[in-house]
């Protein structure tokens, strides 16, 4: 396996390598971006954070930060069972980088982070453990891309992620996959959120890919906290994708939101899981799960979860599956496109980026990433 | 000359016949109204012009402004020049109000509405609603305005308005009336336009109006007095009454 090199730029990377880390939703003139990090089979070659927010941000290397703060062991698989499944041991027996992130103290990073982890080797297996800290009254938004080199087809990547959002602060974690046919992907994340913090988690995964699956979970431990999962999924070309969310709410008065939008057709499979556990009084939580079904080859199931156990808690979940509608296709042909126009304009609607809670620009790019995605339908 | 003509219309919905030959006309420039009872088919038959494929024609022919429609497809009777705002219009969710009208302006992508297209949507006071999924959680009458807005924005040549002023207040109802009106008047466009109660008619200038029954169009007339008729003895004793004149 090739070892890369650290760079001081992101332009300094090859063409094809930046392609693809764009296609996840990388800004590669890091202008826009408060700091960017990136990580190509097992070697990062960039943690850097952009000069105007020196000292509210910090980005590294897992096993850097390691070395540097004896401290961050206490962070390292306190949310996530290293003995879980075989997934997780492997992630722990040859941990391959990864990043920890730190967002300061009453920090307020009005630019995203980003963060892209490449695969660039056939065959590979990526490792990666990733640590976020949200410090107390901190507020920022990461986006982050998972992507393959062109030339590659097949490998199994195994993300760890660990969140601490701390008291009163806010993150908005955006995270892109890009994956091929052929890799396999196995995320395991977990977040904790202190006392009125805030956390939403946004999943998107447009690309074919063999098989993923994953039930990130959000335990919202503070009084009033709030965590929110925004899932949109396109399965195509015989992916399966088995995705769920889980919110335990444990604090007092928190709150917990799972929303997801799936798209099959063309032999592909979605398991659209949610969970929300009220454990606490006062606690609300609501699950909305949405599906279209394009062809009669795909399958889309829902299995939304409700706990509840005590008295005064509000859970509800609602799930629909289903074609189309016909009146839709009707009412857009009235105004003038022909049916397959109709069709994606409706399916892009469907996969509304609205719904992630994110900054109008952010949102713009993610709304052409979609589009590209699904202009072909 | 006609910008529209139905000729002996047979149109099935689920396998039943609900138009039996329908032959009417409505020439450029001209205001139709058309009245039915409920059930009639007045939604059919603007469906059937619109061409929604749920509306099989199994005989007869539709031609707009000269040329033989009864195939084609409903986006490209749209682009010839027929609109419709629906009595019953879907919810779509993530499909903003804007998105619809830049798809009625025939937009290109990234390509914005422009001033004169946003006053509209000011004029209807849905400014607010620009970037809400179009339909969902919006008020009857409120669908009713975006209803209007969406087809005077495609600028079409025939208005087909399947009860526009249902469920609207009276402001509103002014509004929607006038400014069809002042569309019709500014471009030489015509109109057909069901209505039960015939409220739209104070504000827009109808010439003719039709009865809708049984399948079949059954009289046509002077709509305030085909309207008064109704009031006064009902659709079928309407019709009827119009039969026996005629014999004698
Ligand atoms: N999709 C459908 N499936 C079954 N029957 C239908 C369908 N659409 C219309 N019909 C039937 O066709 C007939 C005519 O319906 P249509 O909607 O044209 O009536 P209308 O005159 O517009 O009535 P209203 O005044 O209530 O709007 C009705 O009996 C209706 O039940
Ligand atoms: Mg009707």
């Amino acid at each position: 396996m090739k070892k890369w090199k650290r760079v001081d730029s992101l332009t300094e990377l090859p063409h094809k390598i930046l392609e693809s880390a764009m296609k996840a939703g990388i800004d590669v003139d890091a202008r826009n971006r408060s700091g960017s990090y990136m990580m190509i089979d097992h070697s990062a070659v960039i943690a850097k954070v952009n000069e105007y927010f020196k000292g509210k941000l910090e980005i590294m290397d897992t096993c850097d930060a390691l070395m540097k703060y004896k401290w961050l062991r206490n962070y390292v698989w306190k949310l996530v069972d290293k003995e879980e499944d075989e997934y997780t041991k492997k992630a722990d027996e040859n941990l391959g980088g990864g990043y920890f992130l730190r967002i300061m103290k009453n920090a307020k990073i009005d630019l995203p982070l980003q963060s892209c982890l490449i695969m660039a080797s056939e065959n590979m297996e990526q490792n990666v453990h990733n640590i976020i800290i949200a410090e107390e009254g901190s507020n920022a938004r990461i986006i982050t891309g998972c992507t393959l080199h062109p030339d590659v087809r097949s490998g199994q990547h195994i993300g760890i992620s660990e969140f601490f959002i701390k008291r009163n602060a806010t993150l908005n974690f955006t995270m892109i996959h890009n994956w091929s046919e052929e890799t396999k992907v196995r995320p395991r994340s977990a977040a904790v959120i202190e006392e009125n913090g805030k956390f939403i988690s946004n999943y998107i995964a447009l690309k074919p890919v063999r098989d993923i699956q994953m039930y990130p979970s959000a335990i919202c431990k503070g009084r009033d906290s709030m965590a929110r999962f925004n899932t949109i999924l396109y399965s195509h070309r015989g992916s399966l994708m088995d995705i769920g969310s889980k919110i335990e709410l444990l604090g007092k008065n928190s709150k917990g939101e799972i929303v997801s939008r799936a798209i099959a057709t063309d032999n592909s499979r979605i398991i659209a899981r949610g969970m929300l556990i009220g454990n606490n009084s006062g606690v609300r939580g609501h699950l909305e799960c949405r599906g279209i079904l394009l062809d009669d080859s795909a399958e889309i199931r829902a299995i939304p979860e409700l706990i509840g156990n005590r008295r005064d808690i509000d859970l509800s979940h609602e799930a629909a599956i289903g074609k189309i509608a016909e009146g839709e296709i009707i009412y857009l042909m009235s105004r003038g496109l022909s049916r397959d126009e109709a069709t994606s304009v409706i399916v892009r609607g469907f996969l509304d980026v609205d719904i992630l809670g994110l900054p109008k620009e952010l949102n713009n790019e993610i709304r052409r990433l979609i589009e590209k995605t699904t202009t072909n339908l | 000359m006609e910008i529209l003509r139905v000729e002996n219309l047979h149109v099935e919905v689920e396998g039943k016949e609900i138009l039996k030959g329908i032959d009417f006309g409505i020439s450029k420039n001209e205001v139709c109204v058309l009245f039915g009872p409920n059930g009639a088919g007045k939604t059919t038959l603007l469906m059937s012009i619109l061409g929604s494929p749920n509306y099989k024609i199994t005989d007869g022919r539709i031609i707009f402004n000269g040329m033989d429609i009864t195939n084609l497809e409903m986006n490209e009777r749209a682009s010839l020049g027929i609109g419709v705002a629906f009595q019953n219009p879907p919810e779509i969710i993530g499909v903003k109000l804007r998105d619809i009208l830049r798809i009625c302006t025939r937009k290109r992508v990234n390509e914005e509405l422009t001033e004169n297209e946003l006053k509209l949507v000011e004029k209807f006071k849905l400014t607010r609603f620009l970037d809400r999924d179009i339909n969902v959680g919006f008020s009857g009458g409120e669908k009713k305005r975006v209803e209007i807005l969406q087809l005077l924005s495609m600028r079409p040549k025939l208005l087909l308005l399947d009860e526009p002023d249902s469920g609207v207040d009276v402001e509103s109802l002014r509004l929607i009336g006038n400014e069809i009106q002042r569309y019709i008047n500014e471009t030489g466009g015509s109109a057909l336009i069901i209505t039960h109660h015939g409220e739209i008619l104070e504000h827009v200038d109808a010439k003719t109006g039709f009865i809708l029954l049984d399948g079949r169009i059954s009289r046509r007339g002077n709509p305030g007095v085909i309207f008064h008729d109704i009031l006064k003895s009902g659709y079928r004793e309407c019709v009827k009454c119009l039969i026996r004149g005629a014999k004698k």
